[in-house]
């Protein structure tokens, strides 16, 4: 049970290596929408760097919510879910490989990147550790949520379209406490309940994707 | 041995009866075909063995037990070959089958699986180069490299050469003497020992009594 889970994480590992463009897209989507900002608010300093956690977490949302359709529909339409459904792994277990491969094929990245644009937004950069830790712990749960809507909106006709319209609601938590553990480093305030309750967050979502995404795919493929 | 049995299995579909009142029986080694017109139900019966469609009525038992009350040790004894082929273009493939033969529990090197459907020349092309017919030989190789008591085909010969669909009929007869069992629907003659046959009616309504092969 366990390989096939690291079976499926290794496939779809292989799958992003080899077609790259789409972790890039995201990555690069994150980036360029995070530097129209200072256009639109104008360059002033010390009003970036205030807006600064806040735009990096919409923007990596976004840029989330962007790769959310391919994570089943793929295997969809060419009937690998079919044939993962009827293998002896559980179908829960498999949609968590394929969601921890999402996750580190979009979140991971734009963690990665995420210091970059706190450079570009003059951020104090005594926030940074918090940004990134907030957001490791914040973009699995992306990941998590946006797959229960990109299960269910597989058999719908422009379900790409739906998914916002589904996820982005439910991304308000995970939302609120990354910006807010942020901004709480920033200010001095205590930033652990913001941790803790984007962890609480993230482990009540990797009980319910599982099910609920699993349920999901069992009626798209009815 | 056990059985595979479906007995007065009904399947609605979309608000319409498809079949109703179906029963068989598969006993192993056994060869069911499934015949009749499109729209028939050949598909959905297949898929209702499968486990991907619940029958709306009656139930398909496996030595004596419904496979509804372990649907993951059910998956586990079959293989189901849909009108898909679950190949993914960018791995090659050889990277396509053993995917999903270790995921099966199957060989992890499945060159004998390649071979007998002449696959092996091809092992290291990508999935996007391969033809119609060439891609469904690699979607019956998973046959041969992970085994599974129960094949559940549907229309497997669409797109195959003459020779290939030769090398399918002598992969059924293998899997049945070794006591398999197998499942087809067909419309083109497939060369099988003395198979089961159920014909599906295109309009079965519900009233009638029950068709036994």
């Amino acid at each position: 049970m366990v390989s096939g889970f690291l079976l499926v994480i290794a496939r779809d590992l292989r799958l992003a290596l080899r077609q790259r463009a789409d972790a890039w897209l995201a990555v690069l989507f994150f980036v360029l929408t995070a530097a129209l900002f200072p256009f639109g608010v104008g360059p002033e300093p010390n009003l970036l760097a205030r807006i600064a956690p806040g735009i990096i977490w919409v923007v990596a949302l976004l840029a989330v919510l962007l790769s959310l359709e391919r994570l089943f529909l793929a295997d969809f339409e060419d009937g690998s879910l079919e044939q993962l459904l009827l293998s002896p792994l559980p179908l829960e277990l498999a949609v968590l490989a394929k969601v921890l491969a999402h996750w580190l094929t979009t979140g991971l990245p734009l963690i990665a990147a995420a210091p970059l644009l706190a450079v570009l937004f003059h951020m104090d950069l005594a926030g940074l550790g918090v940004l990134l830790l907030a957001m490791l712990l914040g973009t699995p749960t992306l990941s998590l949520v946006g797959a229960v809507g990109a299960a269910l909106t597989l058999g719908a006709r422009r379900g790409g379209v739906l998914i916002p319209l589904l996820v982005l609601p439910l991304y308000v938590p995970a939302l609120i406490f990354g910006v807010g553990a942020t901004d709480a480093a920033l200010q001095g305030f205590a930033v652990r309940p913001h941790l803790l309750l984007l962890g609480a967050v993230l482990l009540v979502m990797l009980v319910v994707t599982p099910l609920a995404g699993a349920a999901a795919l069992r009626q798209a493929l009815e | 041995m056990a059985n595979f049995e479906g007995r007065s299995l009904q399947c609605r579909r979309g608000g319409r009866d498809v079949f109703a009142g179906l029963s068989f029986v598969l006993p192993p080694g056994g060869a069911l075909v499934l015949t009749g017109p499109n729209g028939s139900g050949k598909s959905s019966l297949l898929r209702l063995m499968a486990g991907l469609l619940r029958p709306t009525g009656g139930d398909l038992l496996w030595d004596g037990r419904s496979i509804a009350t372990a649907p993951e040790a059910h998956a586990g004894r079959l293989h189901y070959l849909g009108h898909l082929d679950a190949v993914k273009p960018v791995l090659s493939v050889a990277e396509n089958l053993s995917f999903w033969a270790a995921l099966r529990g199957g060989a992890a090197a499945p060159e004998a699986a390649l071979e007998a459907f002449a696959l092996t020349e091809l092992a290291a092309l990508p999935g996007r180069l391969l033809s119609a017919g060439q891609r469904r030989r690699l979607a019956l190789a998973r046959l041969i490299a992970a085994p599974a008591e129960l094949w559940l085909l549907d229309e497997p010969s669409v797109g195959l050469d003459h020779a290939s669909v030769g090398r399918l009929a002598a992969a059924i007869a293998d899997h049945r003497a070794g006591g398999g069992r197998v499942a087809v629907a067909t419309h083109t003659a497939l060369d099988l020992a003395d198979p089961l046959r159920l014909s599906l009616d295109a309009l079965a309504p519900p009233q009638l009594p029950e068709m036994v092969w």
